[in-house]
């Protein structure tokens, strides 16, 4: 037993490792229950199995096969996003939908559904997988394409790993001439300028979201930066699309778990303060690479211990535009007098474009992101509201970003779960899966139970 | 090295290798144990950009397969100008002590099979004049201990193989360049607790490429089992006998 921990830090749970080497090679066998494994970028305990064991799928980091003719990429299930650019890039293609961070497998990519600054004309990441091959327990392959056994590639497009293990994919990459993008910049006063600015933005910009002061209060609450952009035109100033691609690389390294003095409601709000006031309150335009535009936080490796060894909790919800306004407003306020504020609060809106994935998250709505230092029972409260306001709304919580759901909550947002729980390897299980389903338990939560990890305080808490 | 003959390409640090070489765009021909993995290991080259991948799926144990193999290699890709030898077992130290049968397996694929590929490739290449052999040994070679004497055996006699080799071919403008890795964070030491100085095959890949590039003879990779085999084998035998390594 060894900890591994997820992107958050929390909760910490003890389980065993066992690595993948090979897609051809049969499932390990283990006692247990397993849960595939990329680099833990989820936050919370969707990608922890405490008690039992997590497959490492990194070692299953193959391209086999890529089309520059018609940006096809077929590639193992441990294959990065960052392996996929630096492939394809030069050649001009991109992904057709990235989350905020190139170090995620697109074995996790598909588990998780995940979505990016384009959902409102792009979806999410899931409508982009042509087909893949999921590994069960009982020894099965299959291929599950939108055409070929449609049931199984629904269950697990956004299945959080519990319908099997992937282990290759094929991606449909999107064509772009430039590695650059032309970036505007708009401030934001509050929310409801938010809700303007962002709906008109759609129209003209592939990929728009807004960085939130979350101090702001009362008619400044949702005080931000709108950033909306497109892929440049090709050759702009001539330069030439195979050496421009490289320009950035891992800069910053966060060389050791900050103390947690750094942190606090002054430092958060000076830092907040010069961010938003960099920008003079004008709309500015730029030409910035790829890389900064996507992915600010890679430059930062190891950017999630700046919160400390106790970690952080990653809030991230969307609520339906009918119930939008005073739901952030209250989701705002709340985070904003309880607790540590957050560095990074993002808004941004997602299309009715339907995924492909049973338990997909984003759904037609405004959602909002934001993290929290753990403080304990006081921060833990806080995400519990914050989950309950949500509901009321009408919206849904991310599971990859979850760490406090409540399993009343988690049936309400996926109500396809009864029909997806059919569907998952008896073998597989994971510690979100155990916290959503307190009353079937496949497995022993004693060795959980004795790593000391808290017990939510939530009715159905049976641990 | 722009023809490169890969044996044991499924290793983790011969897949390591075999991507900085494809993204370089070398000709590569691939050999491997598992046609499966080997498969998977070629598609992966091809993708990353090798001019050209060929792949032979054999048991290297099978010695009387070498000429022919080495002939089919030259074939594929039109000459040869460098060769990564990188198959290998740890072995068990226990069971090659208890019996022959082990101890000679670890012989048999360490060196006997290493010096059965090299003698046609040294010959090849000798009479072409041209061409750098690539070797990866251990830095378990360097002195017997107790807990892998059997494995450091047949490293030791690869190191004092090579040495011959490349007094034999600096005349013929051949480099012989014999990599001893440390430890290395490999399927082939899963099993063993892993500590500051494992490092990653990506890692050793490079040093590997580094040392080849520049013609070395003999490099450690990391460059501190360097430092830290000096200090070993410094040690007097009358006091290393009796520590416990």
């Amino acid at each position: 037993m060894k900890p591994l921990e997820s992107w958050g830090r929390y909760p910490r749970v003890e389980q065993r490792t066992q690595p993948l080497t090979w897609r051809s090679d049969t499932l390990p066998e283990v006692s247990g229950p397993v849960l595939p494994h990329g680099l833990g970028r989820s936050y919370g305990d969707s990608c922890l199995n405490g008690g039992g064991t997590l497959l490492l799928t990194a070692g299953l980091d193959r391209f086999i096969a890529f089309d520059p003719s018609t940006g096809v990429v077929r590639c193992e299930a441990g294959v990065t996003l960052d392996m996929i650019l630096r492939l394809a890039a030069p050649r001009g293609w991109f992904l057709p939908v990235t989350p905020g961070t190139k170090f995620v497998t697109v074995g996790g990519a598909i588990a998780n559904d995940v979505h990016g600054k384009n959902h409102h004309c792009a979806g999410t990441f899931g409508r982009y997988v042509r087909r893949f091959e999921l590994v069960r327990s009982d020894g099965s392959r299959r291929v599950c394409a939108p055409d070929e056994n449609p049931d199984w590639y629904g269950a697990t497009i956004g299945g959080l790993g519990l319908t099997g293990l992937i282990t290759w994919a094929e991606v449909q990459l999107k064509p772009i001439s430039n590695p650059y993008v032309l970036q505007e910049t708009v401030p934001l006063a509050n929310l409801d300028e938010f809700l303007v600015v962002a709906r008109e933005s759609e129209a003209d910009y592939q990929f728009t979201m807004a960085w939130v002061d979350c101090l702001a209060r009362g008619k400044k609450v949702g005080r931000g930066l709108l950033y909306r952009g497109n892929f440049a035109p090709p050759q702009f100033d001539g330069l030439p699309l195979a050496k421009s691609h490289l320009s950035h690389g891992i800069g910053l390294a966060v060389p050791m778990d900050m103390p947690s003095f750094c942190l606090n409601r002054l430092t958060v709000s000076a830092f907040n303060w010069l961010y938003f006031h960099r920008q003079n309150g004008r709309p500015k335009q730029r030409l910035t690479h790829y890389d900064p535009f996507f992915y600010p936080l890679d430059a930062i490796y190891g950017w999630n211990r700046i919160y400390g060894s106790r970690g952080f909790l990653q809030f991230q919800c969307v609520v339906p535009y009918s119930t939008a306004r005073d739901a952030l407003k209250d989701i705002l306020e709340r985070s904003s007098r309880g607790g540590l504020p957050s560095f990074l609060s993002v808004l941004k809106t997602f299309g009715d474009i339907p995924s492909p994935g049973w338990l997909s998250f984003p759904r037609k709505g405004v959602t909002l992101a934001m993290d929290f230092a753990n403080r304990g029972e006081k921060t833990y409260r806080l995400v519990e509201e914050l989950d309950r306001v949500t509901r009321e709304a009408g919206g849904a919580v991310y599971p990859a970003k979850d760490a406090r759901m409540s399993p009343e909550s988690f049936a309400a947002y996926f109500p396809r779960r009864v029909e997806f729980a059919g569907y998952m390897d008896p073998a597989f299980s994971s510690s979100f899966w155990r916290r959503m389903n307190p009353v079937a338990l496949p497995f022993s939560l004693e060795s959980e139970r004795a790593a000391g990890a808290p017990h939510p305080p939530s009715v159905l808490a049976l641990r | 090295m722009k023809k490169v003959l890969v044996l044991g390409a499924t290793s983790a640090i011969a897949q390591a290798t075999v991507r900085l070489l494809a993204a370089r765009g070398a000709s590569l021909y691939l050999v491997g144990r598992n046609a499966a993995n080997l498969d998977a290991v070629t598609k992966d080259a091809a993708t990353r950009g090798a001019a050209k991948v060929e792949s032979k799926a054999v048991d290297l144990n099978d010695f009387a397969t070498h000429e022919a193999l080495v002939e089919g290699a030259f074939q594929a890709l039109g000459g040869l100008d460098g060769v990564v030898l990188a198959h290998g077992v740890l072995g068990d130290q226990a069971e090659s002590q208890a019996t022959w049968t082990a101890t000679e397996a670890v012989l048999r694929t360490n060196f006997m099979s290493a010096v059965s590929l090299l003698t046609p490739l040294a010959n090849r290449f000798e009479a072409q004049k041209a061409g750098t052999l690539v070797v990866i040994s251990s830095v378990a070679g360097d002195r017997g201990r107790q807990s892998n004497y059997v494995y450091g055996a047949s490293k030791g006699a690869l190191n004092v193989f090579l040495q011959g080799l490349r007094n034999r071919l600096a005349k013929s403008n051949v480099a012989v360049v014999t990599v001893k890795p440390g430890f290395v964070d490999t399927p082939m030491t899963a099993h063993l607790p892993k500590n500051k100085l494992f490092a990653s095959p990506e890692k050793v890949a490079r040093g590997l490429l580094r040392a080849a590039d520049s013609r070395k003879n003999e490099v450690y990779v990391p460059g501190i089992w360097a430092l830290i085999m000096l200090i070993i084998k410094s040690i007097p035998e009358s006091v290393f006998k009796k520590l416990k390594l």
